[in-house]
């Protein structure tokens, strides 16, 4: 089977834009054409396959929330990338695409888990990672990696422990290996290494 | 007859003297059954279980030390071997299946993770598993090779070895005193 060009898709759908890339074909999409394009997709270019999708969250720029896509075509054994914005930075939501693809289910609870995405017309969209009255979305940009000070979800373990979901001591972390050097010189430390938890930070 | 088994034959039990009775203290006998038929409870959780399931298997043999028999039920373990990343969301559940267990029971840290939270300083991960269980043994490494599970397993065998009221304070419902409240 031949192989779909960028430039095929936006001549076929003229509400995509073209999107940089260095492997797959990829585009942009508006959030109300999504489905729609995704049934195409399905139906007609046989990208059969909804591999992944990931929650991105931009920072600062706008719109900051989206959500991408990764199509596979079994017979052309080709992938797609797209992206699709959420238009609300606030409460940011794209439809969902598991009336499509069944595999879309965990990947959109996922997303909505950690990023706090909605996907509209998911039919459990309930959070999949972290329990269930947890309170905030962990991989969006303004959670600190050491976490936020909350009750864990057991009252009976709270009775018995007192313990509570406490930010981590990070003690100059997140550790991580640097690159570019011997094995043995790289190996995975804390970026500030003046403080730790018996020295507290300057 | 050498001298030497000479010696060791005067103070070894001899039934002319003492009949069929064997006189000790029930500490030992108790402790002795105890350290010896070890029921692990494999709490594996993440990657150090591979390493539990090794010291199971033929080459490392936990069986060696009377302790091959994993129990998947609480009620039928002595001791919880967590192995691997505790998360709050499964803290409960360690927890819970830790109360479920019948006195007396015991709990092995094995690894990092389990001892400290290891690399996971993160929102998610419970910064070592001695805040919700009273930790008996905490195995190093990431993770620890099953020899070193199994050298952990050991110092447990000695640590039972040296209980006292063994019998009387489980009876009690006291077997040992747990207090896991942390603060801060
Ligand atoms: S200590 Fe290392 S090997 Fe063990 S569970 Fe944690 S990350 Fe995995």
């Amino acid at each position: 089977m031949s192989q779909l060009t960028q430039a095929d898709l936006l001549a076929k759908f003229p509400f995509l834009t073209a999107r940089a890339s260095l492997d797959y074909v990829a585009v942009n999409t508006p959030a109300d054409k999504l489905v729609e394009l995704a049934r195409t997709l399905r139906d007609e270019l046989g990208f059969d396959v909804l591999t992944d999708l990931a929650g991105m969250d931009w920072d600062k720029a706008a719109p900051r929330f989206s959500v991408v896509y990764h199509f596979y075509g079994s017979t052309s054994k080709q992938f797609l990338r797209v992206n699709c914005a959420a238009p609300d930075d606030t409460a940011p939501s794209v439809p969902s695409l598991t009336g499509l693809y069944p595999s879309a289910d965990w990947h959109e609870r996922e997303a909505y888990d950690l990023m706090g995405i909605r996907f509209e017309g998911h039919p459990d969209l309930r959070r999949i990672l972290m329990w269930d009255s947890y309170p905030f979305h962990p991989l969006r940009k303004e959670f600190p990696l050491a976490g936020i000070d909350t009750p864990v979800p057991s009252a009976d373990l709270i009775e018995a422990t007192g313990i509570h979901a406490a930010p981590a001591p990070m003690a100059g972390g997140p550790f991580v290996s640097s690159c570019g050097t011997t094995l043995a010189s790289g190996e995975p430390r804390a970026l500030d290494q003046s403080w730790n938890e018996s020295k507290p930070k300057a | 007859m050498s001298n030497n088994a000479a010696a060791a034959s005067e103070i070894a039990y001899d039934s002319k003297i003492e009949g069929e009775i064997i006189v000790t203290r029930a500490d030992a006998v108790v402790n002795w059954l105890r350290a010896n038929s070890v029921w692990p409870m494999p709490m594996g959780l993440a990657c150090c279980a591979i390493e539990l399931m090794a010291a199971g298997g033929s080459r490392f043999d936990i069986a060696r030390f009377g302790m091959e028999v994993m129990r998947f039920s609480p009620r039928q373990s002595d001791c919880m071997i967590v192995a691997g990343t505790v998360t709050y969301k499964m803290a409960e559940v360690v927890r819970r299946i830790y109360d479920q267990m019948a006195e007396p029971k015991w709990v092995v840290a094995m690894g990092a993770c389990a001892s400290s939270g290891g690399m996971y300083r993160s929102y998610a991960t419970l910064q070592g598993v001695d805040r919700i269980v009273p930790v008996d043994v905490y195995i190093s490494g990431c993770p620890p090779r099953p020899e070193a599970l199994l050298d952990g397993m050991l110092l447990l065998q000695e640590k039972i070895h040296s209980e006292r009221n063994s019998v009387r304070d489980t009876f009690k419902g006291r077997h040992r005193i747990i207090d896991t409240k942390v603060v801060g």
